[in-house]
């Protein structure tokens, strides 16, 4: 294989795009306040290539991303809470030495569960680790009975709704509705200064623009073309000797931690975390991310989140009554108008024309996903259309 | 019965949907080497008695022991691992995938999350693939993409997907349904071909078919054994007539 | 503490698990023939049932001031305006919507988040952000008391009647009618349907659109017990899918069933602990059970 052909099967190409649209062009078009933003929407960013792999690619739609999104968040503002709550700053409260919402409920001392959080490496474990199990334990008992579509996105949902009460009603230990806020230092390291914020900046693009090469590799390997295979015939890759369920608890493990790593990130640049981020209707609103950026493709999947974040941010200022609308109609319109989101667009329309022209990919703002599996025949089948449907339609051929 | 030889031995055998038995006590064994063909009326229960070996469907009583282990309760993929491989009646193939995935996809090596991870596609997994694509005559379609093979080509693929594991019992379930003439001869001395070192069971409607591939043929009627023997006795005898011919 | 007030509290308590019985029933009832029957999966329907709701709100308004005589008497005309509007609602939702997503259910479940965005926006220009309450008639308020000490609330009185009421229609229309017949032919074999003449596409948009109608009349009914507002509808949708797919998806009677079990676990915790903890105490057992038994209380027996 030539370097060139090397080049362009790995999409290679449009992850350069991408590592110089984040490294370079953002840092120097935006002023510090913009720059955090896009920080705040590339953690959503870690959410979106997660649903890349476990919906795009594992054919499994977990409404439930918020979840994990807002554990690795909730990880990470614990250690901080406790860094900020030193006995000093927190001197005037009946308690001092803990976190101010615990005084503020009557709590006398620290739970037991958050003594871990005051180191660092528990709690950046706890970020990716948490998550993780929770998503094993859910994914093994549902995947392990053959429970996948509509009913695995029901009790995602149900999970999701399960953290935000609980949260909400255990306001002692967890901050209640306004979450964990007052967040100051990380290690002594103010995080609420401009330098600090950039260099945020600069961690989370850094570590998504790997995360991405993970996948990319991911889906590359054995395994990817594995879950390819699950999504078009589940039951002869079962009967070649393969234990379906595990691979399915493996890609909702991966898109949990990466879900959680998006959350820590984001209670980093934002100062705080909140059970409004990660609800019903945040949870929802990230599938949005990877379906407008392209269900298969990763790099699709980061523009579909920051345009997505973008157009939230701009619309609910200045034209508040449009945004439900246009949301609306994404929702609709990946459905029924362009299944493949952004990625697909461009393989339709962009890329025949810059093959004319003869210039090279680097012209264009998204790029086609890594290994796009034919694209032809992707779009001529429902994407939607789950493995279960698919082996239901054939029984009633055969 | 306890150890035998047989390749697999299946014992009193029944599974019941909501009160219809679909497989009532059945008992059949098959040898090593041996290519058996099962034949029956629609709804005789043939495709449910694979079903049932290859652990897709739960039995309700008996036993089948594959090498006198038992196969009942296993689950799918420790099934096919101990050696049991399964063509689908319609066929079962990655179309999105070219023909030379497919295969490799099928090698039974890093079966496992990380084994699957680690995998790499060295040159004994692909002169395997060789291999079996030239014994299923598409060696020179290996980069197609399987989806626009021919039908008869798909079953093929098919075939080769499963000798890609190499197994010692290879069930079949209708593998010349829809193929052309020509086809079919081919389809007859590939099976010839591999059941050379492995048990086969193949269901097949066509009896042109079934009188040159099979070694011995056993006869299935509403969940039960009818007739069990030679091509030449199981045409002869009396009930098997009436069934085919009385209603 | 005397006989007597034990009888009380343990008569209000069941009282209580009884109204949220049929609160959880009614919001049900109407994804039942949906999500249940049709397999549709509707994000969309607490939003027809505010569509109920709005509906009395406008009703009340429009009696208060141009008939004022008429105040007593307009709710259950407003109720049966009720089941239309949203029935109708339904019946575009399915034809511009519904009709092109059949078999793809992930997909219905977006395009139909979609739509539950679009309505509760309509719903914020319409009749504004805040929380609205219709003028009830005065037989709607207040309690009544069988006997000293106990009281028990009219307007769940009053939601338990139309539970009761439109449980019953569903379950004899389901079973007994030309519909219903259709409908069950469907979901048991779509492509024989279709053979015997059965036309499915007439069949799906009507059964969608009576879904959407009696969502209608629960949001109606929880008029009487809540104010309604823009987002109303989407406090529901969690539950309303946890009741049907408890009960497992196909069979009406487990819808009943799964409501009462859910909403007896659920106040009777709340009798021990506070009303969070009680929630998630409810939904962590739903989970849990659903994840040992998926199909649900009540699964349909098919030969697979």
């Amino acid at each position: 294989m030539t370097p060139t052909t090397w080049f362009k099967r790995h999409g290679l190409a449009s992850w350069l795009v991408l590592a110089c649209l984040l490294l370079v062009v953002f840092p120097l078009l935006f002023d510090n306040f913009r720059l955090n933003l896009v920080g705040k929407y590339l953690s959503y960013g870690f959410v979106a290539i997660g649903l890349v792999m476990l919906w795009g690619y594992g054919g499994v739609l977990s409404l439930g991303q918020g979840v994990f999104f807002g554990l690795g968040g909730y990880c990470m503002a614990m250690f901080l809470k406790l860094e900020a709550s030193d006995p000093i700053t927190t001197k005037i409260q009946s308690t001092p030495g803990i976190p101010d919402f615990m005084d503020w409920n009557q709590l006398t001392a620290l739970p037991a569960w958050w003594v871990p959080f005051e180191y660092l490496p528990f709690a950046l474990l706890a970020v990716v680790l948490v998550p993780a199990i929770l998503a094993f334990v859910i994914g093994y008992a549902m995947f392990k009975r053959r429970v996948g579509g509509v009913y695995f996105a029901i009790i995602t949902q149900a999970v999701t709704l399960i953290l935000t009460v609980l949260i909400i009603g255990q306001q002692g230990y967890t901050g209640g509705v306004n979450g964990i806020t007052d967040l100051k230092t990380l290690n002594g390291w103010d995080i609420r200064t401009d330098s600090a914020k950039v260099i945020l900046y600069f961690v989370n693009a850094g570590l998504l623009l790997a995360a991405i090469l993970v996948c990319g590799w991911i889906q590359r390997s054995k395994l990817g073309t594995l879950l390819l295979a699950m999504r078009d015939k589940e039951d002869r890759v079962r009967f070649s000797g393969y234990d379906v369920s595990m691979f399915k608890v493996f890609v909702f493990c991966l898109s949990a931690m990466l879900a959680g790593i998006g959350g820590a990130l984001f209670t980093l640049q934002v100062g705080f975390m909140s059970p409004s981020l990660v609800g019903i209707v945040p949870s929802i609103e990230m599938v949005i991310f990877a379906a407008v950026g392209g269900r298969m493709s990763l790099i699709g999947a980061v523009y579909g989140a920051l345009l997505v974040n973008a157009g939230k941010t701009y619309f609910s200022e200045s034209f508040p009554e449009l945004w439900l609308y246009l949301m609306a109609a994404l929702f609709i319109g990946v459905v029924l108008a362009f299944p493949n989101g952004l990625a697909g667009l461009y393989e339709t329309y962009v890329k025949p024309r810059i093959g004319k022209r003869k210039s090279t990919v680097a012209a264009a703002p998204v790029d086609a996903p890594a290994q796009h599996p034919a694209p032809t025949t992707l779009d001529a089948l429902p994407p939607g259309l789950t493995v279960k449907n698919a082996e239901r339609g054939q029984g009633e051929l055969a | 019965m306890s150890n035998t030889d047989f390749v697999l031995a299946i014992e009193d055998l029944s599974v019941s949907f909501d009160g219809f038995k679909a497989i009532d006590t059945l008992t059949l064994y098959l040898d090593r080497g041996e290519l058996r063909v099962i034949i029956g009326p629609n709804g005789a229960g043939k495709t449910t008695l694979l079903d049932l070996i290859c652990g897709k469907t739960r039995a309700t009583g008996g036993s089948i022991k594959f090498k006198n282990e038992e196969m009942l309760g296993q689950a799918e993929h420790k099934i096919v691992r101990a050696g049991i491989g399964r063509k689908f009646q319609t066929p079962s193939i990655y179309e999105n995938l070219p023909v030379f995935k497919n295969l490799e996809v099928s090698f039974p090596r890093g079966r496992g999350v990380f084994g699957a991870l680690a995998f790499k596609c060295t040159d004994d997994v692909s002169s395997r693939v060789q291999e079996v694509a030239t014994e299923i005559g598409l060696a020179d379609k290996l980069d197609m993409e399987a989806g626009l093979l021919s039908h008869g080509e798909k079953q093929w693929l098919e075939i080769g997907m499963l000798l890609m594991q190499d197994p010692e019992l290879l069930m079949l379930d209708e593998p010349i349904a829809g193929m052309s003439a020509r086809e079919r001869d081919l389809t007859a001395e590939l099976l010839k071909r591999i059941c050379q070192n492995r048990s086969v069971i193949v269901i097949e409607h066509d009896m042109e078919f079934v009188k040159r591939i099979a070694h011995k043929v056993t006869v299935m009627h509403q969940g039960k054994i009818l007739a069990e023997g030679s091509m030449e006795q199981v045409q002869k005898d009396e009930r098997v007539i009436d069934v085919y011919l009385g209603h | 503490m005397s006989m007597t007030d034990i009888f009380n509290i343990t008569m209000m308590q069941g009282f209580a698990g009884l109204s949220l019985f049929s609160v959880l029933l009614l919001m049900g009832l109407g994804l039942a023939i949906i999500f249940g029957q049709m397999g549709v999966i509707n994000m969309a329907h607490g939003e027809f049932m505010t569509i109920g709701a709005y509906t009395i709100y406008l009703a009340s308004t429009l009696t208060e001031r141009y008939a004022p005589s008429f105040m007593e008497e307009y709710f259950p005309f407003a109720i049966l305006l009720a089941f239309v509007f949203a029935f109708i609602a339904g019946w575009i939702a399915e034809w511009a919507l519904i009709r092109h997503l059949y078999k793809r259910p992930l997909d219905t479940l977006l395009a139909t988040w979609g739509l539950s965005l679009a309505m509760q926006q309509t719903f914020r220009s319409v009749f504004g952000a805040r929380e609205v309450s219709p003028t009830l008639p005065e037989w709607l308020l207040g309690s009544w008391s069988p006997a000293e000490g106990l009281d028990i609330p009219i307007n769940g009185l009053f939601v338990m009647m139309v539970t009761l009421l439109v449980t019953g229609f569903v379950l004899l229309a389901l079973y007994r009618s030309s519909w219903g017949l259709k409908v069950r032919a469907t979901v048991a074999n779509r492509a024989m349907a279709n053979a015997v003449g059965i036309n499915t596409k007439r069949t799906d948009r009507l059964t969608f659109a009576i879904g959407c109608g009696i969502a209608g009349i629960a949001g109606a009914a929880f008029t009487t017990i809540g104010s309604t507002g823009p987002t109303s509808g989407s406090l529901y949708i969690v539950d309303a899918f946890l009741v049907v797919t408890f009960g497992g998806a196909a069979s009406l009677l487990g819808t009943v069933a799964s409501a009462f079990g859910i909403a007896q676990t659920q106040s009777i915790a709340e009798f021990f602990i506070s009303g969070s903890m009680a929630k998630v105490l409810t939904l962590l057992l739903i989970v849990i059970i659903l994840m040992i038994r998926p199909q649900g209380l009540f699964a349909s027996k098919i030969r697979r």
